[in-house]
């Protein structure tokens, strides 16, 4: 069953001389308790993308529908209680949380603000979501300058979790991190994925990774979209020449070596 | 004790561009010196790629700095240990003396081109610069020979390219620049510290396809410091494991990519993920790398270990001991009785 999905959307930035066209015509389609990934290289517009389908930033034309909601008609009041179900975490963990806000309170403010919860509720919650992603409540305490990367995109994610979303946008979740830390961070969005059906929209450079998460696959290039499919079929037998030479140029799927 | 590593020979040159021996480097932050690395001895040969792999904080970095002289410029001594380059001992030289024979014997590439280069002048004027200082061409010259090198580094139009400032540059481009400004004073070892983990894949092929063209043309050794083990699985012949501030593995590529001995090895083989990888399975190693002030007692590993053993594993020195004879070396006490699993080789 669908719970996200996109038609036509289109965005571009700049005006006259100077637009650049960030998204030109893209459609996907997000199935309830899967993974899509978005791939692509730099500037091929995934990450704009991500943030059209949350309207973190407003698409030019197209439609979004979320779980029976036209998203983009929503007024703005229903549109931030949906936004509790549409979360997302961003690339480069230091910067993706305020930097003076301990862990606990960053957790509080997603309860103050979506749930109505006496103090017991939110200690009892805020413990959960740390067991959750394999932190303690000693880390409450804590600032994000007193964690490492894996342990912040951890807290990110327990952020996100914290609104109990039906979606969640992960955009290069563990490009920044070390290839250990970043295989934890996989295995956890795994975990959680099939202990509460979370959908996972995964955009990623890395085809390798994309492997191992993704359900269905979008290949982006220069805004467009030139593939989309069953993530094995595509890996397995790219339709587009595109597809085909981003395969080959993986590490240990070519022939660099003499 | 003849370890793995001395055993290794090579018939065509047997001369190492780089040898370090027993290399302990510690940095002081305020209080007590703490130990950054221990102990480190590792040997590169010409023409061919050694890989050093770890996580952040196992000690690449320090190691690839305490080689090319620079680890003095952020606060790093070195205690003990030798750096041979080009048959003398860099470790005790002067940072003055380092800056005339640095481009000359080891250069560096970064892994983030565009910060690497001066924004305020063209490639070419900074290829140049350097053609002017240590080989004393003249202005004329040097351009010259700038140009001719960003057209080595398959920098189309490079006459014209040359007059371009960074900014103007792609990442992929401004690596090629980068390694054609390394490549000029033509050292006899470069250091690639991940060249190409900011690089997209297609690109990151050709910088690795290039690296490759003109070390077989040049002949320069090349210590390739990566995190991703893919990637050095490719280009390396020899491979260096470090955690943690101590090397727990080195072996021939092949070899110790399909059969690793040490857990950390296997672990971090499992955590890569690959092409050959199934859908939702990818290993891990759980916890995070110590800091240099609190490396444990015993094997520094055995905390994230799953094999590691009371007493065995947690208490005393283990030290890197060569394996079964082989071209292999384990610092891990039960590398012989654990049936560790590898790659698939691609």
């Amino acid at each position: 069953m669908t719970i996200l999905s996109a038609q036509h959307l289109s965005k571009s930035f700049g005006k006259s001389k100077r637009k650049v066209i960030a998204v030109d015509d893209v459609s996907l389609t997000l199935e309830r308790a899967s993974t899509l990934a978005i791939v692509g290289e730099s500037g091929a517009g995934k990450s704009t993308v991500g943030r059209l389908l949350l309207r973190l930033i407003e698409p030019d034309t197209g439609r979004i529908e979320f779980d029976g909601h036209s998203l983009r008609d929503l007024p703005p009041r229903e549109m931030r209680r949906q936004r509790r179900r549409l979360q997302m975490i961003f690339q480069d963990p230091s910067t993706s949380l305020d930097p003076l806000m301990t862990v606990g309170q960053t957790l509080e403010e997603a309860f103050r603000v979506h749930f109505q919860m006496d103090r017991k509720e939110r200690l009892d919650r805020m413990h959960e979501l740390l067991a959750q992603v394999g932190l303690g409540m000693h880390h409450a305490r804590r600032r994000p300058v007193e964690l490492s990367g894996g342990q912040i995109q951890r807290v990110s994610i327990a952020r996100a979790l914290a609104c109990q979303p039906d979606v969640l946008v992960c955009d290069e979740p563990v490009s920044a991190l070390d290839v250990s830390i970043g295989a934890q961070i996989t295995n956890l969005l795994l975990e959680l994925q099939s202990a509460h059906g979370l959908s996972l929209v995964y955009i990623s450079h890395d085809l390798r990774m994309v492997k191992i998460i993704a359900d269905e696959i979008v290949v982006m290039r220069g805004g467009r979209v030139v593939e989309s499919g069953n993530a094995a079929e595509v890996f397995h037998d790219p339709a587009s020449e595109y597809t085909r030479e981003l395969l080959e140029a993986i590490p240990g799927n070519g022939a660099h070596r003499r | 004790m003849t370890s793995a590593m001395e055993q290794h020979g090579r018939v065509a040159s047997d001369v190492p561009v780089l040898e370090v021996s027993d290399l302990s480097v510690s940095f002081a932050s305020g209080g007590e010196p703490v130990r950054v690395i221990d102990s480190v001895s590792f040997d590169v040969y010409p023409g061919e790629t050694v890989g050093l792999v770890g996580e952040s904080g196992s000690g690449k970095s320090v190691t690839c700095m305490s080689a090319t002289g620079l680890i003095r410029h952020v606060g790093g001594r070195i205690d003990a240990g030798r750096i041979m380059i080009d048959g003398e001992d860099v470790t005790r030289i002067p940072s003055s003396r380092w800056r005339q024979i640095r481009p000359k014997i080891a250069a560096t590439i970064f892994q983030q081109p565009i910060r690497s280069l001066n924004p305020a002048f063209t490639v070419g004027d900074q290829i140049a610069e350097s053609l002017r200082v240590h080989d004393k061409l003249s202005r004329k010259e040097a351009w010259a020979e700038a140009v001719r090198l960003l057209d080595s580094v398959k920098i189309s139009h490079a006459a014209l390219r040359a007059r371009d400032y960074p900014h103007m540059m792609s990442g992929g481009m401004c690596q090629r620049v980068m390694i054609a400004m390394a490549l000029a004073c033509r050292p006899q070892l470069l250091v690639a510290d991940e060249p190409t983990t900011a690089l997209d894949v297609t690109v990151q092929k050709g910088i690795l396809e290039l690296l490759n063209d003109l070390q077989a043309e040049l002949g320069f050794g090349v210590l390739y410091v990566s995190h991703d083990l893919e990637v050095v699985r490719e280009v390396c012949d020899r491979v260096i494991v470090m955690y943690a501030g101590q090397i727990v593995e080195y072996g021939e590529q092949s070899d110790l990519f399909e059969f690793p001995k040490h857990p950390y090895t296997a672990g971090l083989i499992a955590s890569t993920p690959s092409m050959d990888s199934q859908r939702h399975e990818l290993g891990f190693i759980p916890g995070t790398v110590p800091s240099a002030s609190d490396f444990p007692s015993g094997c520094r590993f055995h905390p994230r270990c799953t094999f590691a053993r009371e007493s065995m594993c947690t208490e005393g020195t283990i030290d890197l001991t060569s394996f079964n004879s082989s071209e292999r070396d384990v610092r891990c006490v039960r590398a012989g009785e654990l049936k560790l699993h590898g790659g698939p080789i691609s």
